[in-house]
């Protein structure tokens, strides 16, 4: 076990943020103080640092209870305007899943097709508290006899309303392009032929995960801020992977943990909870996440001070090689040069766009740090720490 | 030299007259058609860049209006509806004109639409739809 010359607890730093004292910086200024005053006197002074994200994040959706009809209805069907919700978990619960299409969508038949409308954007409509159109089918049985039932409903006519996404902040993602003849359409946007653009999608030093690489104080019950309140981390999400190459400050080059992230969409906004319409592709979420880091000792300080010019990910050909399953690295490249606007790729300047919001990044990071500052959101100390790399 | 884009919206009857020509030869006027369009009673629309001094590009416009058709500026009718829009930047990866840009300083996804030229690639490139092109 390694020794520290800070040591601070969760029970500690949330003692301090009852009482107001607690010192908290987003992780966009935690670069300068480290780099100015060192790990360790960072790790005195400083005892949360906020982080943010804001991305279409595809593994996502809401756990619906929409409460008793009279005669009562096994409602084994389930539509919310029309977008198809899985029916088949008990009698008035329902699944929405923000990738859904809605019903009668040409999809891809004329390509590009627009996606318009789907899960992810009822779920926007949810939380913007717009009417939905509730559509139930069921076959009948002794006790819920009712087949067919249609209402216009609210957000707040639900019982239960929970967002519960099973794949959230990806630690890191790929850099896309398309090395093909023709344009396409992918989950990383329009990616012209001839790499004639470039996308990705993290808030790079202000992403969470990045900020806490071995997930030393992130797990079971971090709490952390969803949708615009605050909600929890579940577990740890699907296709998390903690065994990928790091750089030396432990930061995953390519795609590696996840978080699977919980919370009450009542409480949610719209402006952090919106509808995404990939041209292409389909349909997907905007959500906005923060996690707060706590500074336990002085390696989650140095952690904490990671900048976009040391954190790396791989640029992949979204033309021919992704969609065929061929893994192959067409370079390394950090944030840095993704955020200036320009990588550059066999000799060819290639311009960037993000899919991931730096400014929302930035919101959340600093709403973040507001509300822990006013003592309203105390630290929530892990059950269980994500399956990590030991260090 | 002046320049602005505009879009002319002519109707069924004046369809025949010349009015392009004459920006041309009457008022000095370079154009570089954007976009053109006619519709079923043959009725349609024109984009244009104008090219010219401020003097001359202004009559071209008072003869324009005289002539019949209606002219108004590009960017009256390109708008980023900033309730929607999320700062993400995935449209900056389209526009070739660089209307759509990100401020370093803020982060924030901002729209020069004096730049626009009403290509209209953003509108559905943008997957919260915050870009809202209204050429008719």
């Amino acid at each position: 076990m390694k020794k520290f010359k800070v040591n601070k607890t969760f029970k500690e730093i949330n003692e301090k943020i009852r009482h107001g004292k607690a010192v908290v910086v987003t992780a966009e200024e935690m670069i300068d103080i480290v780099e100015k005053k060192g790990a360790l006197e960072a790790a005195r002074k400083i005892d949360v640092v906020t982080t943010g994200t804001f991305a279409p994040m595809c593994s996502s959706g809401v756990f619906i209870n929409f409460g008793h009809t009279s005669p009562r209805m096994r409602a084994s069907r389930v539509w919310l305007n029309d977008v198809p919700a899985y029916g088949g978990i008990a009698a008035v619960d329902c699944y929405i899943g923000a990738t859904e299409v809605v019903e009668g969508d040409p999809l891809n038949s004329v390509h590009p097709g627009e996606f318009n409308y789907g899960g992810g954007h009822v779920i926007e409509d949810l939380v913007a508290g717009n009417v939905i159109r509730l559509r139930l089918e069921g076959y009948g049985t002794d006790c819920y006899p009712a087949r067919k039932l249609e209402k216009n409903i609210t957000i707040h006519d639900l019982r239960n309303a929970i967002l519960l996404n099973p794949r959230n902040a990806y630690q890191n993602y790929n850099c896309a392009v398309n090395m093909s003849d023709k344009t396409i359409y992918t989950y990383m946007g329009v990616l012209r032929p001839r790499m004639a653009n470039a996308t990705y999608s993290t808030s790079g030093q202000l992403s969470p995960l990045f900020n806490d690489p071995y997930c030393k104080t992130i797990g079971i019950g971090t709490r952390i801020f969803l949708g615009g309140t605050k909600g929890y981390v579940a577990w740890h999400g699907t296709q998390h992977n903690p065994h990928v190459p790091r750089g030396k400050n432990g930061v995953p080059k390519e795609g590696a943990g996840t978080i699977a992230t919980i919370g009450n969409l009542i409480e949610m906004s719209p402006k952090w909870i919106v509808g995404a319409s990939i041209l292409g592709y389909g349909v997907s979420l905007y959500v906005g996440i923060g996690i707060p880091i706590p500074i336990l000792n002085e390696d989650m300080a140095q952690y904490t001070s990671v900048s976009d010019k040391d954190i790396y990910t791989q640029v992949f050909d979204y033309g021919v090689d992704y969609p065929n399953g061929v893994v192959k690295s067409l370079r390394e490249v950090s944030y840095k040069e993704l955020r200036s606007g320009t990588i550059t790729l066999n000799g060819k300047k290639i311009p960037t766009a993000p899919l991931s919001s730096y400014y929302r990044a930035m919101e959340i990071a600093n709403t973040l740090k507001e509300w822990i500052e006013k003592g309203t959101f105390l630290l929530g100390e892990p059950q269980e720490i994500l399956p990590s790399e030991k260090t | 030299m002046y320049s602005r884009k505009v879009i002319i919206h002519y109707t069924a009857d004046i369809v025949d007259q010349p009015i392009v020509h004459r920006l041309v030869k009457d008022y000095d006027l370079a154009f570089n058609i954007l976009k053109a369009r006619i519709l079923p009673k043959r009725e349609g629309l024109l984009v244009l860049d104008l090219v010219g001094t401020k003097e001359n590009f202004d009559r071209g416009i008072r003869y324009l209006k005289k002539s019949g058709v209606k002219v108004e500026p590009l960017s009256d009718r390109v708008t980023q509806n900033t309730d929607r829009c999320v700062h993400c930047g995935a449209c900056i990866a389209f526009c070739s004109t660089g209307a759509l840009y990100i401020d370093k300083k803020t982060m924030m996804v901002l729209f020069d639409a004096e730049k626009c030229n009403g290509c209209e690639l953003c509108v559905t490139a943008c997957p919260a739809r915050a870009m809202e092109i209204d050429l008719f």
